[in-house]
């Protein structure tokens, strides 16, 4: 285990940051901190980097006790969102600074200046200064100079926030096949969940303070642990309804079996569907459904989403077809069709709160 | 900067007419007059008014005092910049506002006392003088008033550049590996040179014109505690008119082209920023 | 302005909404904290807190009763004290006029030359306050350029003055309150350049011809700037002409045109937006600049020592009268006086640090406004 979080609390005046949050983070791995603003994942990495120091609660790493190491003896790397690269030094010389600093001797620091601008691709550009790269080349530049003094850790605090959607799409793939070679323990923050899907092994969700859930990015996204990260993951359609006897009915009258439940005494209930888990049908057949009417078609994109309004609630159903079964519809608005959920996760309201 | 067409706004002809007219009577005429009559003079006038061996020594102490006193606000200014800045301590908000003193007290007032808190029976001389300090009516009190002078001018040009100095560069330093010394030096120094270089320039500027708390503190006496102003105004009771004049142009020429030179070396020292 | 609270607070909060108080990597060692703060202390405390009390200790040494004989029992310290309150005033009032003006031109138009423009409204920094009272000398003295033209007959140029004043006055309000709106003007708004050919001589020859008829100038008799109240206006304007412009300048720049333009599209003319809008998103930049003018006016001590002449009762401002006293071994009457200057100097600070907290977009000393700056 390469960093082991125990019981980390953490309060900034009346807000509470970090509740009560244990995590492991297993070595080579590259995790993913996912959540809202405010959800305290980036107090979390700055914790781990030695930026702030928790209130209560240990960080252990390789099962040594650095909580209360300064972050310039942790030896970790660290990418800030808005680069912090030093504005007075050539980008050779923000590359180098970690090794300069350790007293590392300047032919060596050359070399690995030199390595690690190959590695980012920036060749030849090592005496031009922060301001003349872009954005993307900057952040690459953080990067390198996070990685000069080979780390344990790797912590990026959402590297790619400031960068515009194409640069970001390129840098995510880059900063994987990255990990793939250098194998470097890495965490990073961010609130994009296509972002850390993409990206991480491990994605940690994260809520007010709390930890959610904790897991592949496969394994949260078909099996939520609760309504929030079902609901932060992805667009959903929420039923209210009821559970009893085996069987799961939404007010609007749908009705899908549930096998977890099978008492008979009634229970409110929540129901969530992903909008390309609704399948659309001209016609009623045996399976649960709800009459509902077109209101809206967006036919762009490689899924056609269809915006749909059911006839008895008139709740408002969002729904995802591919292309080829949108064409063998050939679905118009206003028409009058039946949406019949493939696959439906119940929730139940927590009433702890 | 958000430049509006002439003829959406009113006002641009008058605004600029007045502008230039009242600069060009206040300010451009006199100093035209001053080049004019320095340029009546004959080159052996002009050399024989500027280069006497008191106006030398006037001028080297001119400088000399000024360099030195500007040199130590570098210090005083930027520590003082530093800590307004960083720490917390009771009475901020009073030290904040009086360090602007300087600045709004007549410079007579501030000559008037330093003449006499160094004095063997005033304030600080009591201490000093039994020690061999004498801190009125020679070199080191002109020093001591001009750093009093442009204390103000490198904490104030220090100050907003340090506030708004981003926290991100000191924690990338510091997750690097440098102690807090090397962060200072190598990442929050460089980043304040121009502020410290502009106010360095100020004051330095700012002392080579003074007089008005000099002529209290310097006893006045050639070659060794006249300065190039109090020159000045020696010549002009003697009315050589041409002399002093000859001396004016001299100390103008020098402080424009020194602020030029400062200006550029200014921007030498953000090159690093926006190409 | 600069609270203690701000420290460490990032423009760029972590996580959107979360707070960080306290940068853990900016905090330097407590004994560090504390040795640099005691020194910062004791600098400030020997250069300017023992000064300050030194002044009050020393002119108060003999009691209240000899420091207020000191104060207004001497004739001369007491005309020296009419004489700062009268022509600083003087010198105030032109130095708005331009320096409202000069901001104006420069934050809301872009002509050619404005760089120069800025530049050369700083040039009274970079001239030593002996050097400008020489410059009026040279032109305005008795060997100056105008010296034996204005102690011949200096008079006669007065009528020029005045009816050129009340000219350029007349067309300055005939543009200020003409309609914005080209459709709005009638009868004469329409023809600005009849207006000013025509009005504008019109003023000029009335006001002539009064001051020609009454003859209300003397004839062939001296008219003395230099060693006399004009002199000394000039002088003190000069040294303190850059405050206002200066602290007006980013102000509005900082402000943008947004408001203004508003204003002449529902139809101000000009005096209206200048009034109604420009005036009261400004009026604490001006009144920051005036106090800083203001202070600098009265303690000007080269420029004006020059132009003066040092006539006792007649010539001598209050830092001029400061400066014979101390020639004169008076010492408790110089530092009467000075205390009461030091008293207005602090109040300034306190006034300024109001006004901080009031616009906080001004900053606190003129010159740390263009860091980039011009000469």
């Amino acid at each position: 285990m390469s960093i082991l979080i125990r019981s980390v609390s953490k309060r900034f005046g009346n807000f509470v940051a970090l509740d009560n949050v244990s995590l492991e983070v297993p070595s080579g791995s590259l995790l993913a901190l996912l959540g809202p603003s405010g959800s305290g994942k980036t107090t979390l990495l700055r914790i781990i980097a030695g930026l702030e120091v928790a209130d209560q609660g240990s960080v252990l790493h390789h099962e040594q006790d650095i909580t209360h190491y300064s972050a310039r003896d942790r030896k970790v790397g660290f990418v800030f969102q808005h680069y912090a690269l030093f504005r007075h030094m050539t980008i050779a010389g923000n590359i180098g600074y970690g090794l300069r600093v350790r007293g590392v001797p300047k032919p060596e620091i050359a070399t690995r200046v030199n390595e690690l601008l190959r590695l980012i691709r920036l060749e030849g550009l090592g005496t031009r200064y922060p301001s003349q790269l872009s954005g993307g080349q900057r952040q690459r530049v953080a990067l390198a100079r996070a990685l000069a003094a080979k780390p344990s850790v790797l912590l990026l605090d959402e590297p790619f926030g400031a960068l515009d959607a194409k640069v970001r799409q390129e840098l995510r793939q880059w900063l994987r096949k990255l990990h793939d070679e250098i194998q470097v323990t890495s965490v990073f923050v961010t609130h994009d969940q296509e972002e850390a899907f993409e990206v991480a092994d491990q994605v940690v969700v994260m809520k007010t303070g709390k930890i959610e859930q904790v897991g592949t990015p496969a394994e949260v996204f078909e099996r939520p642990a609760n309504a929030f990260v079902m609901d932060f993951l992805g667009n959903v359609n929420v039923f209210h309804g009821r559970v009893e006897r085996g069987k799961a009915v939404t007010h609007s009258g749908m009705e899908v079996a549930y096998a977890d439940y099978t008492h008979a005494e009634a229970q409110d209930a929540e129901f969530y569907v992903r909008p390309h888990e609704f399948d659309i049908r001209r016609h009623k057949n045996g399976d649960a459904s709800l009459e509902a009417k077109i209101l809206h078609v967006n036919p762009t994109g490689p899924l056609i989403k269809v915006e749909l309004q059911a006839v008895a609630s008139e709740q408002v159903i969002n729904a995802e077809l591919t292309a080829e079964r949108f064409g063998e519809l050939n679905l118009k608005s206003g028409e009058t069709v039946f949406v019949s959920p493939r696959r439906v996760r119940v929730f139940f309201p927590d009433y702890s709160i | 900067m958000a430049s509006v067409n002439r003829r959406v706004l009113p006002g641009f002809s008058l605004s600029l007419g007045y502008t230039v007219f009242y600069l060009s009577v206040l300010v451009l005429l006199p100093i035209a007059a001053c080049f004019a009559k320095a340029s009546s003079l004959s080159l052996d006038a002009f050399w024989g008014a500027v280069w006497t061996a008191r106006a030398r020594s006037a001028y080297l102490l001119t400088f000399g005092a000024s360099f030195v006193a500007a040199f130590s606000n570098l210090f005083l200014g930027g520590l003082i910049a530093w800590v307004l800045v960083r720490y917390k301590f009771p009475g901020k908000r009073i030290v904040d506002s009086i360090v602007d003193l300087p600045l709004a007290l007549p410079t007579a007032v501030g000559g008037l006392v330093y003449s006499s808190l160094y004095v063997k029976r005033g304030w600080l001389g009591r201490f000093l003088v039994p020690l061999g300090i004498q801190g009125a009516y020679t070199r080191l009190g002109i020093v001591l008033v001009l750093v009093f002078v442009g204390l103000p001018f490198v904490v104030r040009t220090v100050q907003p550049v340090l506030q708004d100095f981003d926290p991100e560069s000191e924690e990338a330093s510091s997750t690097l590996g440098a102690n807090r010394w090397q962060t200072f030096y190598t990442v929050i120094l460089p980043a304040l040179l121009p502020a410290l270089i502009t106010g360095f320039a100020l004051a330095f500027a700012r002392c080579i014109g003074e007089y008005g708390s000099v002529v209290f503190v310097s006893g006045n006496m050639p070659f060794k505690t006249e300065i190039a102003p109090i020159l000045i105004v020696a010549r002009l009771e003697e009315f050589a008119y041409g002399e002093a004049t000859a001396i004016a142009v001299l100390l103008l020429t020098t402080s424009l082209v020194m602020l030029v030179l400062i200006n550029w070396l200014e921007r030498w020292s953000r090159r690093y920023e926006n190409r | 302005m600069k609270t203690g609270e701000q420290i460490g607070i990032s423009k760029h909060p972590p996580d959107g909404q979360e707070i960080v108080s306290e940068r853990r990597a900016q905090k330097d060692p407590a004994w560090v904290q504390w040795s640099l703060t005691a020194i910062a202390l004791v600098v400030v405390g020997v250069l300017i807190v023992v000064p300050v009390v030194n002044v009050f200790a020393e002119a108060l040494a003999d009691g209240v009763g000899v420091y207020w004989k000191n104060l207004f029992a001497d004739p001369d310290t007491l005309q020296s004290i009419t004489l700062t309150l009268s022509v600083v005033p003087i010198a105030l009032l032109a130095n708005v006029l331009f320096g409202v003006s000069a901001a104006w031109a420069i934050s809301r138009f872009s002509f050619p030359g404005r760089t120069l423009l800025v530049a050369l409204i700083d040039l009274p920094f970079a001239v030593s306050p002996v050097v400008a009272g020489l410059m009026l000398v040279l032109i305005f003295g008795l060997q100056g350029y105008l010296g034996e033209f204005l102690r011949r007959d200096g008079y006669s140029i007065m009528p020029y003055l005045i009816s050129t004043l009340g000219a350029v006055l007349a067309i300055v309000g005939y543009f200020l309150f003409r309609p914005s709106n080209a459709h709005a003007r009638r009868g004469l708004w329409k023809h600005p350049f009849l207006v000013l050919l025509v009005g504008g001589s019109a003023v000029f020859g009335i006001l002539f011809f009064v001051q020609d008829y009454w003859t209300l100038w003397p004839v062939h008799k001296s008219l003395k700037i230099i060693f006399a109240f004009p002199g000394l206006v000039l002088a003190t304007a000069f040294v303190t002409f850059p405050f206002v412009a200066r602290e007006l300048i980013p102000v509005m720049n900082a402000i943008g045109p947004e408001e203004e333009l508003a204003a002449v599209s529902l139809g101000a003319n000009g005096w209206q937006m200048f009034w109604h809008v420009t005036l009261p998103n400004v009026k604490w930049g001006l009144a920051y600049g005036v106090i800083l003018c203001n202070a600098r006016a009265i303690g000007e001590f080269g420029a004006v020592y020059v132009v003066s002449g040092h006539i006792a009762g007649k010539t001598d401002t209050m830092p001029l009268r400061i400066e014979k006293l101390f020639q004169e071994y008076n010492l408790p009457g110089a530092f009467a006086l000075a205390s009461v200057l030091t008293l207005v100097a602090v109040l300034t600070l306190f006034a300024k640090s109001k006004l901080e907290r009031k616009a906080p977009s001004v900053v606190s000393v003129p010159e740390a406004n263009h860091t980039g700056g011009q000469v």
